[in-house]
């Protein structure tokens, strides 16, 4: 207590601070080198819409200005003709008139105008579609060029930036944000000069008439010149608001779709609801104001338009009955007046979409600005991609955040490239960022790293890429298949140009100069990217051969066996697989005879009935392709009807049917609706078995004969389900098995040709597109009820795969399999098996993985870190461990504590008494 | 063998003897007929229990591994039941079950097992019957496995 009294109250007390604890070094970095600046962003996008626009159109913009002008005389023309044919053509009176040399009558002269006038028409006409054609290929060559910039920037990025902005802002950027740009281009030039012009001309005009008048029709343009910009700025105001929060919608939708699990297990959906409208009213707000603004503006210009004429009639009439004015110049300038409000009117709406389009292109072109990109060189291929050897020497690395938390701090050490080292440390201890420094992927604040005594930042990132291998604990893959991932680090750039058929050969050669006038990149998708020499083989033969090596290595190969037993195979585009997989087939079959265990197995026999397949199967004796055979809607298909009638089954089968629909009654009847039974041994859903009981009671009545049509096809759809053996419904008897055989026989034999492609029908002597690899050798069902078959089957079937030397055309198949959105369809130790081969293929001179085997478990770790040791004998590999004791089988071990390099040695040295190494082993 | 017939098989087992025939019906429809071949086991000593059997033909040694090596302690025939008590009470597997010839039985899973005695009590109290005869045997083994030890260790008293 005494002591407690004596104590400075809590808060007089000075705070610790975390500089206390860990004293920063003076001068970090190296002394008198200035702060590391951002070098002059060459590939900045423009500033201002305006300014992309000249700088990437100007040519553009000044043809479809000098198109306008060339179109003005005929304009001009066309609207002068109709008073010469009044005039002089119909109420003139001194003919011959003489046009063009001629003389004419009065008849043929109005001919002649009107066909003239005619002429004018179309040329004027061909005058607006020419414009506006080529007003909108300047638009939308624009807008590619500004959505290529902007996918562009965002591959520039620095990886730390996708950890601030999410993609949803992202994507309506780059997709439908910047749509109207397209449009406004096109016009940006053209329309105000075109509008201005005419508006001008008329002016011109009626100044030309009177004066006065003249200056009466424009009198109240600088009123409405000087009120619209100021109304204009405030919607400028909101439209900016409108867009943000309607990325903040973005934000939130997907933090809510990706969230959805925590939203449902912690009962958040009302609390989001409400976020999401208390967002949407904001929007609501912000839209009713916009509108609001506008059609006032609206209002005011339409209220200014009508009060021009206000003048006309008190100032012109005044003029006229003091005769200064005479009252057919009136007339005129009235006419000419009502020809002036359209091109105002849409000078006025052009300057609304132009500071609409100038607010969307500025509020884009923020979220990419220079500071948040890297050096411009992504895209730099360099004369030749050098091997990375020597020492690799990081000298005071560190790496700040903007807090300036120091997350790496002042690390230096020195490593020969070609030995094995682990990097260890706690949760936050820097070694995360160490590993992504020691890639390249994130750029020291201050220090280097260098190899061979060459900076890696100042390596093209084109050789960083290719030389440098790294898997972080979340791996990406890219949809499309597992071989596709593969190849994937081997395609950097098209090597071998695709063959075309001349006419495709030249619509390419149109795209590609489209793309180039759009400054897209002009490279080939089609080409053949392929570096094999990269990884070290010659073509696509040896590189499968590779790629089973590294899967090997990688305790991944039986996965993808796995996969490839389950996947589907196009014997037209490996052949030489498929009739391996026959000849599989066949001896399959000898070895289940020899051994004794046919049973196990129920191969399919066009002359016998399966019984451990269902009766569908059995009548189709093939795999549907289309919807029209599918299993579950047999029942109403009006072909298996008339086959089932031919054969004289259907009542039989509908009878059957009555039968299992009985006895599912009598089973059932009792169970609660949601019972899972129901699910999982029910032909017949809870929710159907009234009106199953319905159709029951008609039958009992009307006997099967008077049935409704529906009614037949829901008992038949019964038996098609039951699987003799499994089912045990002694309906299902040798007799009955045999009719079904006839049907199938004559099912086979009638089906109209243009259903053939609808099924794919079994065959002994054939591979089976339709099924998976392991269907194929198998051949048949594997038998319900004896006990060992689950087991001993896969294994009978790999030795005989093994056997034929068909285990890498397996393989094969497997690397076909799609892996999905994300790689979704894989495990997430599947993924990290799949990134580090993607990473091993290439071949890199060292490669840095930063957790990369986190979700494997120990022995699959262990397999792993034993198959890439091998592997990269002779070469550079970091690896940042989740696990200290993994550090054992290293050269080498880097251990990082709060960002600084603790330690550093041999595992057998560091592992003493007090030292860090010992106590975080202790802590694994 | 139809469900028609397992269904009268099941009747004639006293174990299900008290439960109504719509009952051992559906407990027939969702059993499972599986075939073991001569040798093969139907379940083994300290395996998780999944399931009980009731054997419908051949026959089945029930075996205790102990560390003196394997002793069979019963031979099961037809219309037997195996393997109740451990999905009864979710513990391992007390014995080996291994076909002497080559055996079929119907496999019922233990969610339908444990589905029939919540919704059946006379089931419940049918096993209960079973196994307290079960108890009663043991213990009569036991006694006289006693006094068998008594009796042999008194023969030997004397000779030491």
């Amino acid at each position: 207590m005494v002591s407690r009294a004596v104590e400075a109250p809590r808060s007089q007390r000075p705070r610790p601070r975390l500089r206390d604890f860990f004293p920063l070094r003076k001068g970090s970095g190296r002394a008198g080198e200035p702060p590391v600046k951002p070098a002059a962003d060459a590939n900045a996008l423009e500033p201002t819409i305006y300014r992309f626009i000249l700088k990437y159109s100007l040519p553009q913009q000044l043809t479809l200005l000098a198109l306008t002008v060339v179109s003005f005389p005929f304009l001009y023309y066309s609207i002068d003709l109709p008073k010469l044919i009044i005039n002089k053509a119909i109420s003139g009176h001194d003919f011959p008139q003489s046009l063009l040399g001629l003389d004419l009558g009065q008849t043929e002269y109005l001919m002649a105008l009107c066909f003239i006038f005619l002429f004018l028409v179309l040329i004027n006409g061909g005058f607006k579609y020419l414009v506006n054609r080529f007003k909108n290929q300047v638009g939308e060559r624009m807008l590619r060029r500004f959505r290529y910039r902007l996918y562009e920037r965002m591959l520039h990025f620095q990886v730390s930036r996708f950890h601030q902005t999410s993609s949803a802002q992202i994507i309506p950027m780059i997709t439908s944000e910047c749509e109207e740009l397209g449009n406004f281009i096109g016009e940006a030039v053209v329309t105000p000069a075109f509008q201005g012009g005419t508006l001008l001309t008329i002016i011109l005009f009626m100044f030309m008439q009177n004066p006065v008048l003249g200056a009466a029709a424009v009198a109240l343009y600088p009123l409405q010149g000087y009120v619209t910009p100021r109304l204009q700025r405030r919607i400028n105001r909101l439209r900016r608001n409108r867009v943000r929060a309607i990325r903040e919608v973005a934000d939130r939708v997907q933090e809510s779709s990706s969230g959805i699990v925590d939203i449902l297990s912690n009962d958040m959906a009302k609390l989001q609801l409400t976020g999401f409208a208390h967002l949407m009213g904001r929007i609501y707000d912000i839209r009713f104001e916009i509108d609001r603004r506008k059609y006032f503006i609206k209002f005011l210009n339409n209220f200014i338009a009508q009060l021009t004429p206000f003048f006309f009639f008190s100032i012109g009439g005044y003029l006229v009955i003091t005769e200064r004015l005479s009252l057919g110049a009136l007339v005129a300038v009235l006419a000419a007046y009502k020809d002036m409000s359209p091109p105002w009117r849409e000078l006025l709406n052009f300057y609304q979409v132009k500071e609409s389009s100038r607010i969307k292109y500025e509020q884009i072109i923020e979220q990419f600005e220079p500071d948040r990109v890297i050096s411009p060189r992504l895209l730099e291929e360099p004369e030749k991609v050098e091997p990375l050897a020597g020492d690799l020497v990081a000298t005071n690395l560190s790496l700040v955040e903007d807090d300036r938390t120091r997350i790496v701090d002042s690390v230096s050490f020195g490593i020969p490239l070609a030995s094995h080292t682990a990097i260890i440390g706690q949760g936050n201890s820097g070694k995360d960022e160490l590993a992504q420094l020691l890639a390249g992927l994130i750029e020291p604040t201050s220090g280097r790293i260098t190899i061979g005594g060459v900076d890696l930042s100042k390596l093209p990132p084109a050789t960083r890429g290719r030389r440098i291998g790294y898997v972080g604990a979340t791996p990406y893959l890219f949809a499309g298949s597992l071989h596709d991932n593969f190849l994937l680090a081997l395609r950097h750039r098209p090597l071998r140009p695709a063959e075309y058929e001349p006419a495709a050969e030249r619509r390419r050669e149109s795209e590609l100069n489209e793309a180039r006038k759009a400054g897209n990149i002009d490279f080939d998708i089609a080409a053949d990217w392929a570096d094999y020499q990269s990884a070290g083989v010659v073509d696509e033969k040896e590189l499968l051969a590779r790629l089973a090596e590294v899967l090997d290595r990688l305790d991944f190969a039986e996965d993808v066996y796995g996969f490839g037993l389950r996947s589907r195979l196009d014997p037209e585009r490996n052949p030489e697989a498929a009739a391996g997989f026959l000849k599989a087939r066949k001896s399959l079959a000898a070895r289940l005879l020899a051994e004794g265990i046919t049973g196990l197995v129920e191969t399919f026999d066009p002359e016998r009935y399966n019984k451990n397949a269902s009766l569908a199967e059995n009548l189709l004796f093939g795999s549907p392709i289309g919807p029209a055979f599918d299993y579950d809607a047999l029942s109403s298909n009006s072909y298996v009807e008339h086959v089932l009638a031919e054969v004289g089954l259907a009542d039989d089968l509908i009878e059957a049917g009555r039968k299992v629909a009985a006895t599912m009654i009598e089973l059932f009847a009792d169970l609660p609706a949601g019972h899972e039974f129901f699910e999982r041994y029910g032909f017949i859903g809870a929710d159907e078995l009234p009106e199953y009981a319905a159709i029951l009671a008609r039958v009992g009545k009307a006997g099967p004969q008077g049935l409704a049509k529906a009614d037949r096809t829901r008992l038949l759809s019964l038996p098609f389900k039951v699987v003799a053996a499994r089912h045990r419904f002694d309906f299902l008897d040798e007799a009955l098995q045999k009719r079904v055989i006839a049907a199938r026989g004559v099912f086979r034999a009638e089906l109209p040709s243009e259903a053939q492609g609808q099924i794919a029908f079994f065959d002994p002597e054939r591979y089976h597109a339709a099924a998976s690899v392991q269907d194929n050798i198998l051949f048949g069902k594997i038998a319900y009820g004896e006990a060992e078959a689950p087991a001993r089957i896969p294994k009978v079937l790999k030795e005989v795969i093994d056997a034929l030397g068909l285990r890498p055309k397996v393989i094969e198949v497997g690397l076909d399999t799609e892996v999905g959105s994300g790689g979704a369809r894989l495990s997430l130790a599947q993924r990290q098996k799949a990134a580090i081969a993607r990473a091993v293929l290439k071949r890199p001179d060292y490669l840095v993985l930063n957790e990369a085997t986190s979700a494997l478990d120990g022995p699959a770790q262990a397999a792993v870190m034993r198959g890439l040791i091998e592997e990269f004998r002779g070469k550079g590999l970091f690896w940042a461990l989740h696990r200290a004791s993994l550090a054992r089988n290293f050269d080498r071990v880097l251990v990082m504590s709060n960002g600084k390099l603790q330690e550093e040695g041999l595992a057998s040295e560091l592992d003493r008494k007090g030292s860090l190494m010992a106590l975080l082993l202790a802590a694994d | 063998m139809s469900l028609e017939q397992e269904f009268e098989l099941l009747k004639r087992v006293p174990f299900f003897a008290d439960i109504e025939p719509a009952k051992l019906k559906l407990l027939a429809f969702l059993s499972e007929r599986v075939a073991f071949d001569p040798g093969r086991p139907l379940m083994r000593q300290g395996d998780a229990a999944d399931a009980a059997y009731v054997l419908i033909d051949g026959e089945a040694e029930v075996i205790a591994e102990t560390p003196e090596g394997p002793v069979t302690l019963a031979t099961l025939g037809e219309n037997e039941v195996v393997g109740e008590i451990a999905i009864l009470c979710d513990v391992p597997r007390t014995a080996t079950v291994r076909a002497k010839s080559r055996v079929v039985a119907l496999r019922i899973s233990k969610e339908s097992f444990m589905h029939m005695i919540r919704e059946f009590p006379n089931m419940a109290v049918s096993i209960m019957c079973e196994l307290a005869r079960r108890l009663e045997l043991t213990n009569q083994q036991l006694r006289a496995a006693v006094s068998e030890l008594k009796r042999a260790s008194k023969a030997a008293a004397p000779s030491s």
